[in-house]
């Protein structure tokens, strides 16, 4: 999206003289420079008009609504309600400035602090695991293998069920009772785990869930990603001596790099917000231990009187710290010299 | 791909916010539906939606087919049965109610709904209109679960309370002659049961907060006291409670799990791996369908829950008709609502599905009366506790379940669990 404003000036200056024929007409006096973007670019910005039109609504609106409503405090009893086609409720809440904000930081009961460091937990561990199984698998699928393209296929299953329908499988399989997983470390004289209902194994067994959703994700990209090397750098590489773990580290990785930071960024931005697997695997539980920040965020704009004032709040912090991620994670890639 | 990131990073970020967007559709009418107390039945005409939150596979299909005969009754009245899963449904029927579009114009409201549904306006009263038909015939424990400023917002449809539900035959190998009435019993009755076949005594269903109400009742203990305005929870009867529950766990009396508890205390009391469950009518369809252990229905007997050391007592629970205020078919709605509450339909739900009648004149029948979870149950829902009648009673349940699974699972002690969860209530509703 190149559609350059700053060097329209002159250029439009330079042709002020002759009008083309297919410009439009000037009418005295020094144009502005608006206008003269627009004239010059009318066709660009008509072909992204629809987009933009459709991001506006679908996001700008909601957000904006969003940021509105956390410094409000609106619940199920004072947001406008329309019954039927007689009665209308109007709005009744009032702006009550930053204090949202100011609770769920600060606020004496707050289990903020609490469910943000155990999101950080989460992500980097489902983030670091799926990535390394990721990578591993890609490796391995890169080299000629028999049956190549079935280990692929098959191994991109996980992604290709949705997430909710792989969850709750996974709930079936992870039940103490009567689950497979428990029934199969019995069959073969292991110990058995209380997957779900254990505080600590909880947590092992979502992130697990996660890096089971999650993996394909990584292999595909960087299988991708590892097939755009070309094979010449290997090859000088292996005349200077290099031994594979060197040519991994000094090739394959560097290479691979603009692919994995994108991956990475992804990967955490989604996981940060994974909310179907903690929701249906375990809806937070035992306690609130598996509850991420947006499952928090959800139980208080869903349960019993909604929130909507502290949930949207609750929102706005989570965009907050990731869009601060976002920024920091491409300001450090900069760094290093990565254009992207 | 630069401005992307930034762009992908709000996108992903966004559903959250999003969640919070209410409605705003803003046109305002003024009039009011044509309110029908003297409207002849037989010329009522419209279509009615009704969102039942009964089980879909077990209970939905007597459902249909009652309404199938309601409308041979009144042809003129159309039913639309929409069945919509009891969890989320909550949510749902709040979503649809305000703002009117694809309203249901009925619905099954769970006991402690109907207060929060009616201080939030979205329900029609409907005291003498159709949908009220021999309001002296109900009982009254449902019916206080009715109201709300003094007006009424729903027709009782079933009601219950929990029992102890056990296996006769799991207890007549143990030993083992009567169901236990405290909870002392209950842990020597467990202990038996062990030692003469291997198995659990019972399942304590650990995911959901309804199930702890008996345990708290049984030491003198209630969630709020919704009088003074005060929170009980955590006081000491509420702590011993706690420390009960913790402690049938921890001796081996009980298994449990946080997670899947209704599936898993199901199987499991239906396989036979544990000989007792706190359970209500609700689960009696499936129970008796469901083979195994109770092949023969005669295996299962139901009891009182046990005695804490203050008291014994389960919660009331319950359903009701309520009619959307908003709803363009009010005259057809109360019609279908008197049909569905009537003595008749409540003695064929009663009958097919063993659910419990709200209606005096339905106990008396007969055909009804000699049912035996009705008539064990008729009594246990005569002494059932009640729980408060509060709008703001949705919001007890989300803070105990969450203290109660950290409880259950080693996370936090029982006076902690119950410490917190009266900090939430207090913090919710602004009681002392």
């Amino acid at each position: 999206m190149a559609v350059d404003t700053t060097t329209s000036q002159p250029t439009a200056t330079a042709a002020g003289g002759d009008t083309p024929a297919r410009g439009p007409r000037r009418t005295a006096g020094t144009p502005g420079r608006l206008r003269l973007a627009l004239g010059k670019h009318w066709y660009a910005w008509t072909l992204v008009a629809p987009v933009v039109i459709v991001i506006a609504v679908l996001v700008g609106y909601p957000l904006v609504q969003g940021l509105y409503l956390s410094t409000t405090d609106a619940n199920d009893k004072n947001s406008e309600k329309q019954i039927g086609d007689f009665l209308h409720i109007p709005a009744s809440y009032k702006n009550v400035g930053l204090s949202n904000y100011t609770d769920i930081l600060f606020g004496a009961h707050t289990n903020f602090w609490a469910r943000l460091g155990w999101t950080v937990t989460w992500t980097v561990s489902c983030v670091a695991v799926s990535f390394v199984i990721g990578l591993t698998l890609a490796i391995m699928l890169n080299r000629k293998v028999r049956g190549r393209s079935v280990y692929r296929t098959l191994l991109i299953l996980p992604w290709a069920v949705p997430a909710f329908v792989s969850t709750f499988s996974w709930r079936f399989i992870m039940n103490n009772d009567r689950g497979f997983l428990n029934h199969a470390l019995q069959a073969l004289g292991l110990p058995t785990f209380d997957w779900l209902n254990d505080p600590t194994m909880a947590q092992i067994s979502v992130v697990m869930v996660n890096v089971w959703l999650a993996f394909p994700f990584v292999m595909v990209a960087v299988l991708g990603g590892l097939q755009s090397i070309p094979g010449e750098l290997y090859e000088a590489a292996e005349m200077d001596g290099a031994n594979a773990w060197q040519q991994f580290w000094n090739i394959t990785l560097p290479a691979l790099r603009p692919i994995s930071s994108t991956v990475i960024l992804l990967s955490t931005i989604w996981t940060f917000n994974m909310f179907p697997v903690i929701f249906l695997l375990t809806n937070g539980g035992p306690g609130d231990e598996t509850q991420l920040l947006v499952t928090a965020a959800y139980q208080k704009a869903f349960t019993g009187l909604r929130q909507f004032g502290e949930s949207s709040a609750w929102g706005v912090l989570i965009l907050l710290i990731l869009v601060v991620f976002a920024v920091v994670y491409r300001r450090s890639l900069r760094k290093q010299g990565e254009v992207w | 791909m630069r401005r992307g990131i930034a762009a992908s990073a709000l996108v992903a970020a966004l559903a959250v916010s999003m969640a919070a967007c209410g409605s705003s559709g803003s046109t305002s009418n003024n009039g009011a539906p044509a309110a029908g107390a003297s409207v002849d039945p037989a010329k009522v005409s419209g279509t009615v939606t009704w969102w039942d939150t009964s089980d879909a596979k077990a209970e939905a299909p007597t459902y249909q087919k009652v309404i199938a005969d309601f409308q041979a009754k009144y042809p003129n009245v159309k039913v639309n049965y929409v069945n919509v899963p009891f969890d989320g449904a909550q949510n749902k029927i709040k979503n649809a109610f305000s703002t009117g579009t694809d309203a249901p114009d009925v619905i099954r409201s769970e006991v402690a709904w109907t207060p929060e549904l009616a201080s939030l306006h979205y329900l029609a009263p409907l005291d003498g209109t159709l949908a009220l038909d021999k309001a002296d015939d109900f009982l009254p424990n449902p019916v206080a679960a009715t109201k709300y400023e003094g007006k009424t917002y729903a027709v009782p449809q079933v009601t219950d309370t929990m029992a102890l539900f056990y296996n006769k035959k799991m207890f007549a190998d143990a030993g083992i002659a009567k169901a236990p009435a405290t909870i002392d019993e209950l842990k020597a009755d467990a202990a038996q049961i062990k030692a003469k076949t291997g198995k659990t005594g019972m399942y304590l269903r650990g995911d959901d907060a309804y199930w702890t109400l008996s345990f708290l009742y049984g030491e003198g203990g209630d969630l709020v006291d919704a009088g003074s305005k005060t929170v009980t929870v955590d006081n000491p009867a509420g702590v011993k409670a706690f420390k009960t529950m913790k402690d049938l766990v921890d001796s081996g009396a009980a298994k449990t799990s946080v997670t899947d508890g209704w599936a898993n205390m199901m199987s499991s009391f239906q396989s036979g791996d544990t000989a007792m469950m706190i359970n209500g009518p609700w689960a009696l369809a499936t129970v008796n369908k469901g083979g195994d252990a109770f092949a023969d229905k005669a295996n299962l007997g139901i009891a009182v829950v046990p005695a804490g050391s203050g008291g014994q007592g389960a919660p009331q629970g319950g359903h009701s008709y309520a009619v959307y205020a908003g709803s363009k078919n009010v005259p057809a709605s109360e019609l279908f609502v008197q049909y569905m509450a009537s003595a008749e339909v409540q003695a064929t739900l009663t009958k097919e599905l063993g659910v419990l009648p709200t209606r005096k004149s339905v106990y008396a029948q007969p055909d009804v009366a000699s049912i035996d979870s009705v008539k064990f149950f008729k009594d246990a829902v005569d002494k059932a506790h009640q729980r408060p009648w509060i709008p703001e009673g949705g919001t007890l349940f989300a803070p105990l379940v969450t203290e109660y699974t950290a409880m259950l699972s080693g996370k936090e002690t029982p006076e902690q669990a119950a410490k917190n969860t009266g900090d939430a209530y207090r913090k919710n509703l602004g009681w002392k």
